[in-house]
């Protein structure tokens, strides 16, 4: 009976008021962790301040869990009460953790999946986190399946196919709810799956809306004269014009990146993907919708402003790294904000109610591919990134082996999740620094099989310090970078800016760190059993504040840097001069949660 | 004359690279079909010059490979953290053996194992190119290619091309 109660009134202040209130109340209360980039704003920030850069040095492991899977483990625990809900990677099991209990089982969910998706799964069978809301969990499945969770028994409520794994369609990301409805996003770029973003009701699972990337205007959920694009109406068919014949129905430009939401504007935002295939000259345009930040509402989904970053992409410079929402001054005035690190190496600074462009600046000084984006509105070229033709993969063409470009196709940074601390103002992005070449060369399409068509090789940037990463700290104002410290690997872990002034992030030799927000300077490390490409996050819990992560090494990562990266141009002399991930780290999922003793 | 030193050179190799298993594999070049070369059996071989030049052939399947197979198996056959190094799986396994899984797939999946490999037996981008890929690895897997792009290639023949383009279709 009280549950029933619990329902209706959770049903009726969905129906009633702005956000989702359930969610809101634990993203307001920073004892919970209660999404994945711990709050609608994306920005990892928690005012938990019990452990801080004075005290974290005596930090210790607490306890550990182990989650029984091997492959990567990305994302993070949530914390609702007293229940730690942790999630695995294929054949992404669930766990509730009884945090009263020294992390008792109080239930698991393991779901039945054709083993089939993980062959269709580009990079690994990574699932980057659980979502709640209104007493629910909510799955994502590998093979596409929404399953929603009674957060209490850990019974289904209801299920829903989202996608095709026979077609290449797959998840990875994590769902955002949003009132009364959650919106789901869709994997496999490198399959060309035609993207969109889904909405289905909480209450049972049936859908409300679909947006696609690419294609007819109705089907992309856009008004040609409100939609707006850099302050102008987008206009008619602004897709499909946009690619040779009907390519956009494999142009990919898919969902598996994070979702933000505004309250206030009403406005959910998240990026596309890259177009398919990787081969450049056989998809001529701009490619729209591909590689593009979205503003939608979220109850209808219909479009109020996009900004394609990358036109006509031509070096898999995937678009779909979580926009963090920000409010600061400029020139006196206080602005709301849209910052986004994304993998061609330019950090973009937005009005995000109306999709204005106020900076873009590289935010690693190796990006090399583009001298700039225009930033001039009378322009022709305003918005776009001015394409250096040496590195231009399209224009140097087919079969030809475009060499040195800055970044590679992992980007500047994929899709660890970067943190911002309102107290600093500073942005803390965990980075790669990985160059590479790329040869395209022509493939045909065939349902549910890959379709890239490009060769690529990656490296170390040269003349740097040798290293594939670097953990940033970053102005979204200036444009500028305020430290950077040098890491050996990529930093494939999401990062966690708290108000005791610290910053944590995990690295692939399993480390975690955590450095002072102001400086930099490194106050702690801890190696966990396996290298980290989950993301920090911080709970309370018994009046005592805790750190988490999930280890457990994998990912685009895993495949690259296991054996380790080397420089075809350097010839010879290279050999023995890269460092192999697998000579510091194993498989092996597991959670570690630390603490300050008493 | 450079023949038999190549296949001489090629056995020394093969023997110091991969033990018994290994010393099963006949690299030498025993024929040319115009398009590739094959050992005594019949099975596919890489045919590096002494200069470094990799046939067309295995340059191609550099290429496919780093298309197709890179993202679950790393970068130049060398494995990744969750699917095995090819280099060495195509030392140890038998020719057909390998068109086989290629084409078919595989799967490992238990409480230890999550592995999945996809059937690729319809897909033109992998099955046109099986041999040119088989080469390439039997040649990392040796080591008579080193990682990396290939620095030297022979160029592609008009009986490659032409095969190619039926293949794929026109």
């Amino acid at each position: 009976m009280r549950r029933l109660t619990l329902g209706l009134t959770a049903a009726l202040l969905a129906s009633a008021a702005h956000a989702n209130d359930s969610l809101q109340a634990i993203q307001q209360d920073p004892k919970q962790f209660g999404s994945q980039l711990g709050n609608y704003t994306g920005n990892r920030y928690s005012e938990l301040d019990q452990i801080t850069k004075d005290n974290v040095g005596d930090l210790q492991v607490a306890w550990t869990f182990s989650t029984g899977v091997l492959r990567g483990h990305e994302g993070a625990p949530l914390v609702i009460g007293d229940v730690m809900y942790v999630h695995t990677p294929f054949p992404n099991i669930v766990y509730a953790l009884d945090l009263n209990n020294d992390g008792k089982i109080l239930w698991k969910y393991t779901p039945e999946q054709n083993a089939d998706v993980i062959g269709v799964m580009c990079c690994d069978t990574v699932y980057r986190g659980l979502a709640f809301a209104d007493n629910t969990i909510f799955l994502h499945q590998a093979d596409t399946t929404l399953v929603a969770l009674d957060a209490t028994t850990g019974d289904v409520k209801w299920s829903v196919v989202n996608g095709d794994p026979a077609k290449g369609e797959t998840n990875t990301a994590t769902v955002i709810p949003i009132k009364d409805k959650v919106l789901v996003g869709i994997s496999g770029g490198e399959y060309g799956v035609r993207g969109h973003v889904t909405a289905y009701n909480i209450a049972d699972g049936t859908q409300a809306w679909r947006a696609y990337s690419t294609g007819p205007d109705e089907e992309m959920l856009v008004d040609p004269e409100n939609t707006m694009v850099l302050g102008k109406p987008i206009g008619a068919n602004s897709s499909i014009d946009s690619w040779e014949g009907d390519q956009w129905q494999i142009g990919g430009g898919t969902t598996w990146g994070w979702f933000t939401y505004d309250p206030e504007l009403d406005l959910v935002y998240y990026g596309t993907g890259n177009p398919s295939t990787w081969n450049p000259s056989q998809r001529p345009g701009d490619n729209k919708w591909s590689m593009t930040i979205m503003a939608r509402d979220p109850d209808d989904g219909m479009a109020k402003w996009f900004y394609q970053k990358t036109p006509h992409d031509e070096w898999d410079f995937d678009g779909v790294n979580e926009n963090v929402l920000i409010d600061r001054e400029i020139d006196g005035t206080m602005r709301k904000l849209l910052v986004n690190f994304d993998r061609n190496g330019f950090a973009y600074t937005m009005d995000r109610e109306t999709g204005e462009l106020l900076v873009a600046e590289k935010y690693d000084p190796a990006v090399n591919w583009a001298t700039e984006v225009n930033m001039d509105p009378e322009s022709d070229q305003y918005g776009r990134p001015q394409v250096v033709a040496e590195y231009s993969t399209e224009q140097n063409g087919e079969d030809v082996n475009s060499t040195g470009i800055c970044p590679a196709a992992l980007g500047t940074k994929d899709q660890q999740p970067s943190a911002y601390s309102p107290k600093t103002q500073l942005n803390y992005v965990p980075t790669n620094h990985v160059c590479m070449d790329y040869e395209p060369f022509r493939v045909s399409y065939s349902a549910g099989q890959p379709y890239v068509g490009a060769t690529l090789s990656m490296y170390p940037a040269p003349d740097s310090h040798g290293g594939m990463g670097n953990f940033i700290a970053w102005d979204a104002v200036t444009g500028e970078i305020k430290w950077s410290l040098p890491e050996q690997f990529s930093v494939w872990s999401g990062a966690l800016a708290t108000a005791g002034d610290v910053v944590f992030y995990g690295t692939l030799e399993g480390y975690l760190k955590a450095v002072d927000a102001t400086t930099g300077e490194e106050l702690y490390k801890f190696k966990t059993p396996s290298g980290i490409i989950g993301n920090v996050m911080t709970y309370e819990h018994g009046g005592k504040q805790y750190v988490a992560v999930l280890s457990g090494t994998g990912g685009w990562a895993g495949i690259g840097l296991a054996a380790g990266l080397t420089n075809a141009n350097d010839g010879l002399g290279a050999v023995g001069g890269y460092a192999a991930l697998s000579d510091y780290t194993a498989l092996g999922g597991s959670l570690t949660v630390f603490a300050i003793p008493d | 004359m450079t023949k038999p030193r190549m296949a001489l050179a090629a056995a020394l190799i093969a023997l110091w690279a991969g033990g018994a298993a290994a010393q099963q594999k006949d690299m030498a070049v025993d024929s040319n079909d115009g398009i590739r070369s094959f050992n005594a059996e019949g099975t596919p071989v890489p045919e590096i010059a002494e200069d470094g030049t990799v046939d067309w052939p295995t340059f191609s399947g550099y290429r496919r490979y780093h298309a197709e197979c890179h993202v679950c198996h790393g970068p130049d056959g060398e494995g990744s953290t969750y699917a095995p190094a090819l280099k060495t799986s195509a030392l140890h396994m038998d020719y057909y053996d390998f068109q086989g899984v290629v084409a078919s797939g595989r799967q490992k999946v238990g409480a230890s194992e999550n592995s999945v490999m996809p059937a690729f037996g319809t897909n033109p981008n992998v099955m046109c190119y099986l041999d040119d890929i088989y080469t390439y690895l039997l040649a990392r897997g040796t080591d008579e290619v080193p990682r990396g792009r290939p620095a030297k290639r022979a160029e592609k023949s008009d009986a490659f091309t032409e095969a190619e383009t039926a293949c794929m279709g026109g």
